[in-house]
């Protein structure tokens, strides 16, 4: 791959094949070598986005905004590289799962709350952080991006997950994202996009700086 | 607490309910430098010391509303309702498989779970020789017997849940609804439109893409307005139904008050609905092609 991977994340070689990898505890069965643990990217769209050579920007012990933490997987290794990182999920049951993932890591801060109502965490989420990792299923993706843009410092990075289906399942993926695009550039400049297919179907990974 | 202060105003490091309070509830109108305000009114001396104290306060803040959600009355009934239906299937499944090993050894074997529990109650006359037989059958009658004790525990604690919805449908029918829609709370904010076809995914989304009529029903079929239509008003039926259990669903969650009228309204239009077809017996005969 091109782009040279943040510090804490490298390529270990698991069970004869080379694969991305974060040092912690493991966190959803994946395999582990010594410390490092495998960072699956057909179960991550970070780890895909990576796994794919996109210029993220990321260098390794930033400040983080995760938008959608889901369980916690892709969040836990985001955690294992950055630096502090709050994790916004809305649904209860994965949030169990979250805060399993957040036992080990001391930087990893859990919240139970709606990524559409930024008002409802800006007392603790702090402001300029470096990097959103936005990965929600809901309609209006573009939109949770805009309002969340507040915590971004300005030479910070949103690095986008877009799911087509979760804004029309009907239409074309391809003119789901041109409208995703159109409507981010309100608030960002797009630097990047690529299609995630080889291992997310129907997603864009989209990496943009606030304008 | 204004609304341009952090999690943190509220209280200081020893008093964590507080600030955990506020971690839940609080809000403010836009991010501030929190770690560095922190600092500054004297609520931690350092980063790490920040960083320790909001772990403490977002992961505990978190858990309990995990569990208090989690723990709400719908939620127990999304589980109660899929367990029932995971042992119904499991039971006819192991049934079936049983009917076809008992047919092997003895001619006179019965099919279906009925059969599994003649077979583990030992009052069939069979001379079944093999004993991994019977035991299977008691598998069998156990995991029915288990469904019907959660068809029981539903059929009894949907109604002080929703009271409205259990009255309109019957508790198990309004059980797998608030299934369906994830919570008591993800039906009340659905169209009626959406209710008439929940459970019926899998031909909308056909219909979506342009290559499937549009479904009349999905679950509410097993209601009786609905099955007791004839086929021809069927899609009316389903509608009417699906806009009484929406406001039923509203009326739960938002008020929590009964509203007996709902049901006598629902009766009223099921019954103009089912005099169209003025020359058909609509009730009983459901195959008739007339028009």
């Amino acid at each position: 791959m091109n782009k040279a991977l943040p510090a804490g994340v490298q390529r270990h070689e698991f069970d004869g094949t080379e694969r991305l990898a974060t040092q912690g505890e493991p966190v959803y069965g994946e395999p582990t070598e010594g410390e490092w643990r495998a960072w699956n990217p057909n179960r991550s769209k970070l780890g895909a986005m990576l796994e794919l050579g996109m210029d993220t920007g990321l260098a390794g012990g930033e400040t983080v905004l995760y938008l959608g933490a889901a369980s916690g997987t892709t969040v836990s290794h985001v955690a294992d590289f950055a630096g502090p990182t709050y994790a916004v999920e809305f649904a209860a049951r994965p949030a169990r799962d979250l805060l399993e993932a957040a036992e080990s890591r001391e930087r990893l801060f859990p919240l139970l709350k709606d990524a559409r109502k930024p008002e409802t965490y800006a007392h603790v989420v702090e402001s300029d952080v470096d990097v959103i990792v936005q990965d929600v299923a809901t309609r209006g993706q573009a939109r949770v991006a805009l309002e969340n843009r507040q915590f971004l410092a300005d030479d910070g990075r949103l690095l986008l997950a877009v799911k087509a289906r979760s804004e029309d399942v009907t239409r074309e993926p391809a003119a789901v994202f041109a409208d995703v695009r159109e409507e981010l550039s309100e608030g960002y400049e797009i630097m990047e996009t690529r299609r995630l297919e080889e291992y997310h179907a129907d997603h864009l990974g989209l990496v943009a700086r606030p304008r | 607490m204004s609304n341009t202060d952090g999690w943190f105003a509220a209280g200081d490091r020893d008093d964590p309910d507080a600030t955990i309070t506020a971690v839940r509830e609080g809000s403010a109108d836009e991010p501030r430098d929190w770690p560095a305000l922190a600092l500054e009114a004297g609520f931690a001396s350092d980063e790490d010391e920040y960083y320790d104290a909001l772990r403490e306060a977002t992961t505990t803040a978190t858990r309990a509303a995990v569990t208090e959600r989690e723990r709400a009355d719908d939620r127990q009934l999304v589980h109660a309702v899929r367990a029932m239906d995971d042992c119904d299937r499991t039971a006819n499944e192991l049934a079936e498989r049983l009917a076809e090993w008992a047919g092997t050894v003895d001619p006179d074997a019965g099919t279906g779970v009925e059969y599994a529990r003649t077979l583990a109650d030992g009052e069939a006359d069979d001379d079944l020789e093999e004993p991994a037989i019977r035991s299977l059958a008691e598998r069998v009658a156990d995991l029915a017997d288990e469904a019907d004790k959660l068809r029981e525990f539903v059929q009894r604690r949907t109604p002080a849940v929703a009271p409205n919805l259990a009255a309109l449908a019957d508790p198990v029918l309004a059980a797998r609804l608030i299934s369906l829609a994830g919570g008591l709370e993800e039906l009340a904010k659905k169209p009626s439109g959406t209710i008439q076809v929940l459970g019926a995914e899998d031909a909308l989304f056909a219909h979506l893409r342009g290559h499937a009529p549009s479904p009349k029903h999905g679950i509410i079929y097993t209601h009786d307005a609905v099955r007791g239509t004839h086929p021809e008003n069927r899609g009316s039926a389903a509608r009417a139904v699906a806009g009484k259990l929406a406001i039923a669903a509203r009326v739960d969650h938002y008020s929590g008050e009964s509203k007996p009228e709902l049901e006598a309204e629902l009766a009223e239009r099921i019954e103009t609905i089912q005099s169209r077809t003025v020359d058909d017996d609509a009730e009983a005969d459901g195959g008739a092609g007339d028009e």
